[in-house]
Formats: structure tokens, sequence, C-alpha cells
């Protein structure tokens, strides 16, 4: 057994069902192993970052470690911008890249860069394989970091000669023992006690849940919680989904970009108790604002967290799930927010009723998501983009009990469409849909390829305006002088493209048409494009 | 506020570049870097020094507890640390100033490691504000070069990190 069986051999006793990836020279004799196990799912990608953000997907609905592999060289610097993208969001991943013979390293041959150095600030840790024997202990340490703790990216660099290198024998360890890694598990007691304590205090609480309430699993917890004490829930981008729209205790998205009524509650609340969420600008804008005014919990699983956005006076450690239900068997007490629950409707109720504007001859993204989601399955995953329609689509459409996957830490345009054919490898049979502009869409559809290579079922809705609008309104707000280098002149008609594909598409331009038009979208075979007319000028304030 | 922080790593290639790395990313400055291996010989000490507010100290030490290969990080209060630096200044020295120079060394302890018709190689190890000093007084007989190694330091009594 070579270096590169025993690496495949690991992967398997890793329950690995699925690699995304990009074959190369140094990589060769990796994919080579893998053709001899049918039972790990293969997707060649059409550029490597894209092997990211499919893990990314596959790791965020499956909670399993997504898995991409690419060659060495330009394969690994492509897949830069998806390991960070994944570290911006806490996302498993083991990326694992072919490079160039060891012996040759540091010497500038042919497709050779230093990935481990490169990657080192936005990866979670790295190996650079000298010895085969040591794959398999390596793999198995990759996979507990990144799907431990605060779960992150991981990347394994595998020269050429190690993977063809034959070793002793394959033996896979069934622990890990790293001197250097214990991550805490359960909360600390007293301070349990402590946020019970000011949770029976509290008149106007509020919780703000962020995407660490879906990778420690605690969706329940939260949701136990949140009904028990009659606590009102925000959420951060990465915590969207968390509760259906509709949930009396939901409030929406807090942020620079978020809703109304739930930066209202965020402004008025006297006690806020932050879980799973790092806090970051786009969700508080002023932290320190924040501090003076209102008791503040924090529970985490990363300790560096707590204090680096915000000075919590209940710090918190630990995995959110344990945390939570810890403190839901301390006998939670009923906190008397009752005036301040009803006051919170009144914002709610404000909120939903929100009439958008109407342009004759184009669709408002508002109204838009609003009646895609009337006719979305209950489960169904959306996969959002980066710009104007990743706000839109966190504000307005309407949550069941699905999920909503987007970047949300690094904001990385071209994320939604391989996220989507990550997810659809993880759940062939999950409703899944892919919201994106025009901008970002010119940024991922090159992989229309790998959905149409396995005839994948994702629906795609595509915001036209011809025009990086996000961009387009800030720069049409001070201190900038107008518009430039946004107007997306060039760009294909879209519909000839999903066509090249084989795939088909639709077009709507009037916003009576919409309902109509969706349901036949939904309920084409396979994949299909909706392209939705959207005036240029449109903003996420409208 | 200068602060030292001890960190015990594992004795690996590529573990100091993540902890200067870490150092840059988080914009955080350091004053002062030493590494050496321990009576271990699978971990090494690596001694920091940063001149920063307590919160910043703070995050600066959850943050490289973060990385794997990072064992231990301890930061060392100032009062109970025995902090010291090793410094070798060469000066310019005639007939003339010799004698000047040697009663400064001996004033300051230092050691005469190396002597040429128009030089001395002095050597001093003490903490890093009487190397200053030291430093200061030579200054007049023209420096020829000066190197530090930074500080290395370990707490007092019979605890360890």
């Amino acid at each position: 057994m070579n270096g590169a069986q025993a690496l495949i051999r690991s992967l398997i006793e890793e329950q690995v069902t699925h690699i995304f990836g990009y074959a190369g020279a140094t990589i060769c004799p990796a994919v080579d192993a893998l053709k001899e196990h049918p039972e790990i799912g293969y997707t060649l990608v059409r550029t490597e970052q894209n092997a990211g953000h499919m893990a990314s997907g596959y790791a965020r609905v499956s909670g399993k470690v997504g898995v991409c592999m690419v060659t060495s060289g330009p394969g690994a610097t492509n897949l830069i911008t998806g390991i960070a993208t994944a570290y911006m969001d806490s996302i498993p991943m083991v990326a694992i890249t072919g490079q160039v013979p060891s012996h040759l390293l540091g010497r500038d041959i042919f497709q050779e860069v230093d990935i481990t150095g490169a990657v080192a600030p936005f990866s979670k840790h790295s190996y650079l394989v000298k010895d085969a024997n040591e794959i398999p202990r390596i793999v198995k340490e990759a996979f507990h970091i990144a799907s431990t703790g605060r779960p992150g990216p991981v990347l394994i660099d595998i020269p050429i000669d190690i993977q063809n290198q034959e070793i002793k024998k394959f033996h896979y360890p069934e622990e890990v023992n790293i001197r250097g890694y214990k991550p805490s598990v359960k909360g600390n007691e007293l301070q349990i006690k402590r946020v019970a304590q000011a949770i029976a205090r509290a008149k106007q609480p509020l919780i703000c849940a962020g995407g660490g309430v879906w990778l420690a699993g605690a969706q329940e917890e939260l949701l136990e919680l949140a009904e028990r004490c009659a606590i009102p829930v925000v959420k951060t981008m990465m915590g969207l989904a968390l509760m259906p729209s509709d949930h009396p205790l939901n409030l929406g998205m807090i942020g620079a970009h978020g809703n109304h009524c739930a930066n209202k509650a965020l402004a008025k609340a006297d006690l806020l108790i932050m879980v799973g969420t790092r806090a970051a600008d786009r969700a508080v804008v002023d932290p320190k604002d924040i501090q003076r005014r209102m008791a503040t919990i924090h529970i985490d699983v990363d300790p560096a967290e707590i204090g680096k956005n915000m000075q919590a006076a209940i710090p918190l450690v630990g995995n959110v799930k344990v945390i939570l239900r810890q403190l839901l068997d301390l006998d939670t007490p009923v906190t008397d927010s009752a005036a301040w629950l009803e006051q919170l409707q009144d914002y709610r109720k404000a909120e939903l009723g929100r009439i958008f504007p109407h342009r004759e001859g184009y669709i408002f993204p508002g109204t838009a998501l609003r009646r895609l989601g009337a006719q979305l399955d209950d489960n169904a995953v959306v996969c959002v983009d980066v710009g104007q329609n990743q706000i839109f689509t966190c504000k307005y459409l309407p949550q069941k009990h699905g999920r909503l996957l987007t970047s949300g830490g690094l904001g990385t345009m071209g994320y939604a469409l391989p996220a989507a054919i990550g997810v659809k490898a993880a759940l062939p049979e999950r409703q899944t849909v892919v919201v994106c502009g025009d901008g970002s869409f010119q940024m991922a559809m090159n992989e229309l390829a790998a959905i149409r290579a396995a005839d994948l079922d994702i629906k795609i809705v595509l915001f036209q305006n011809n025009v990086l609008g996000l961009v387009h309104q800030i720069q049409n707000t001070a201190p900038y002088h107008g518009s430039f280098g946004v107007a997306l002149d060039g760009s294909p008609d879209f519909q000839a493209i999903a066509a090249a594909y084989g795939i088909p598409s639709l077009v709507v331009r009037d916003e009576d048409q919409l309902d109509q038009t969706v349901a036949e979208f939904l309920g084409t075979r396979g994949c299909c494009l909706l392209i939705c007319s959207v005036h240029p000028d449109v903003t996420t304030n409208d | 506020m200068k602060q030292t922080i001890s960190v015990l790593v594992e004795n690996r290639a590529g573990v100091l570049n993540r902890i200067t790395g870490l150092f840059s990313r988080r914009a955080f400055n350091i004053e002062s870097l030493a590494v050496g291996v321990t009576d271990d010989p699978t971990i090494s000490r690596i001694t920091i020094i940063v001149d920063s507010g307590n919160n910043v100290v703070e995050q600066v030490e959850k943050q490289l507890n973060k990385l794997i290969e990072v064992i231990k990080v301890r930061t060392l209060e100032e009062t109970s640390m025995i902090g010291r630096e090793l410094m070798i200044l060469k000066v310019n020295a005639n007939n003339k100033t010799r004698q000047d120079i040697m009663t400064i060394c001996e004033i300051m302890d230092a050691k005469v490691d190396d002597i040429s018709p128009t030089s001395m190689t002095l050597e001093l190890s003490d903490t890093p504000d009487r190397l200053d000093t030291f430093q200061t007084m030579m200054r007049p007989f023209s420096i020829l070069e000066v190197v530090r190694t930074g500080v290395i330091a370990v707490q007092k009594g019979g605890g360890k990190i």
C-alpha cells in the first residue's frame, strides 16, 4: 500500500462519502487510488475555488466534514478563497492538496507553491506530510481538528513522492492525542447559574443566535430556551432559519442590513444573550454602545471570541448545545417579558406588512422572495450569494424548517451555486434553490457543467439588474460620487447560456406573473433557471 | 505596559512561523521574541514581550492558545519573574579609551570577549533596562555593533508554567 492508497483508506475510515476535486499532475496518485473506491462519490469542479464551496455546502447540511482535493500550485492557490470562506464561517472541512516532490521543495519548480504557508492566517491547522507512514495519523487528526471545538478548515499538503511511498502497515488510530488541543465542552456551572439569575431578573431579554447554534446542532435547545423563558430571538446572517419566520418569538436578522424589528429589539433590550456569534461589525455595528446599555451574556465554544468584539458581563465557554442543555436542566425561570413581547409584535407586524415598491416591467426582489418562499418545500435549502440578493433574501425570504446557506463572514461572490451542488451531494432528494445576482452568477456559472454532468435538480433564481447592485448603491451614497466600474456590460444572454448547458429557463418581468412563473419554475424537472428582471436603481433600503 | 508571555510549543518546523504570523495578522506588536528548546526535546519555549494593554494581552493569549501546536501560554507577573537578556557589543577602543571602558564594564559586570588594537567586544547578560544603561554608557566611545537576544524569563520560586 502506498501513501495515496493509505490516504483514501483513511478517508473511508472517516466515513467520507463525497469528494469535490480537480485532478492535476501532483495529485494523480491520490486520484488513481480513489478510482478503486466507487463508494466515494466524486464531483469534478470547473475551478478549484468551487471545490471548497461545494465541500462547505455539503458540510453545512450533513453535519459532516466536507472534503476537497486539488493539485499543487495554481490548483492550491485557486482553492484559497474556498478555504478562507469556510474559515470565516467556521465550516468543518479537510482540503487535500498535491505537492511537488519533497526533495525539490523550495526550488520554485513547476506548479510549486507554499500552500501551508499561504493558508496559515485562515485555516484552523495545516500539515505538510513528510512520511507516508504518518498519513493515517494526520488524517485522523485533521478530521478531529476540523470538526471539534470551533470547526474550521484543515489543509493536508502531500508531496507526490510521499503519495507514491510504500508504507509499512496500514493502521488507523482509534483516538487522537494532541497535547495542545483540548476544546472545552461543558460550561462552568457557576457561570450557568449566573446566567439563569440574569434571565430571571430581565424584563426585556433578547437572544441573539448565530451560526454557532447550527454548528453545534443546538436548534432544538435554542427553541426550547426561547419558548420556556419567553425570550424573543434575533439572528445574525449565519443564524438565519434557526426559527420559522412565523414563530411568535422570531424577530428576524439584526445588523446594518438587517430587519428593522430586530434592530429595534436590540436597541431596547435590557439583557442580551449572544449564542454562537462573534458579534462582528455587520451584525453589531456599535458593540461598545450595547455593552453600556444592557447586561450581556456570551456563550461560545471559542474562548478567543469572548471579549474580542464585545466584552460580555457573563462569558460562558463550551459547546453551545451542551451549555443550553445545562441551562435548561436548571429549571430556568420564566421571564416577566409579556409587555416586551407585545411591543415587539407590533414592530414585527409592521415589518411583515411592509409594502414593497412596484415598477412596471420589473420585479422587486423582496416581492419575488416572498412569493418564492410561499411555494418552497417546508425543509428547502436555499443557497444565497453575496450582494443585494443576499440582503434581500436574508431579510425577506420566509423561513420554514429548512436552511439558508450563505457566505456570511467572508462575503464571497459565487458561493451559492457551488454550495448548492454540495448540498445535493449530501441530500439528493432535498429541494435546493440558489438565489444570486447577475454579478455573482457570472463568478460561478461554469459550474452549470457540474450540475449538468450529475443531472442535479437545483433551481436557480437570478436577479438580473445588469449592475453590481450593492456597490452601485454604496457608490451613490456619501462620501462617494456616483457609479463607476459596476455596469455589467457584455453580460451574455443568460437563457442562451443555460440552453447551451441543456438547462431550461424562464424570464419574469411582471409581478402579476410571479406566482404562476415560480410554480412553473419549481415544477420543472431537474435544473431550471428563473431570471427576474430587476431595475438597476433598486436599493436594499427600498 | 510591557508584558512577558511564556509559550510552550511543539518543537517542530513551521511553528515559529505560525506564531509570528498570528501576531502580524491580528495586529499585535512584538517587542522581542526568543526561542529555545526545553529540557523535553519535543517542546520549545518562546518568550514574547508585548507592549500593550491588558485586553490586548488577553486576546494574544487566547489566540495563541488556538494554535494547535501551542501547548501552554502564561503571562508572567513582572514582580515574580526573572527576565534576562544577553547583549554582545563591539566598541571602538584605543590606548586612551580602553581603561575608561574597563571601568564601566566593572561597574556593570560586563565581560570582555575579544580585544584588538582598535576595538573591544563586550558581553553582558542582565535585565533589558540595565543593558540599555550599558549601551548608553558605551555610546560616547562609538559603538560599532550591538546584538541582543531578546528576553528570556522564568517565574520565581519552585513553580513552573
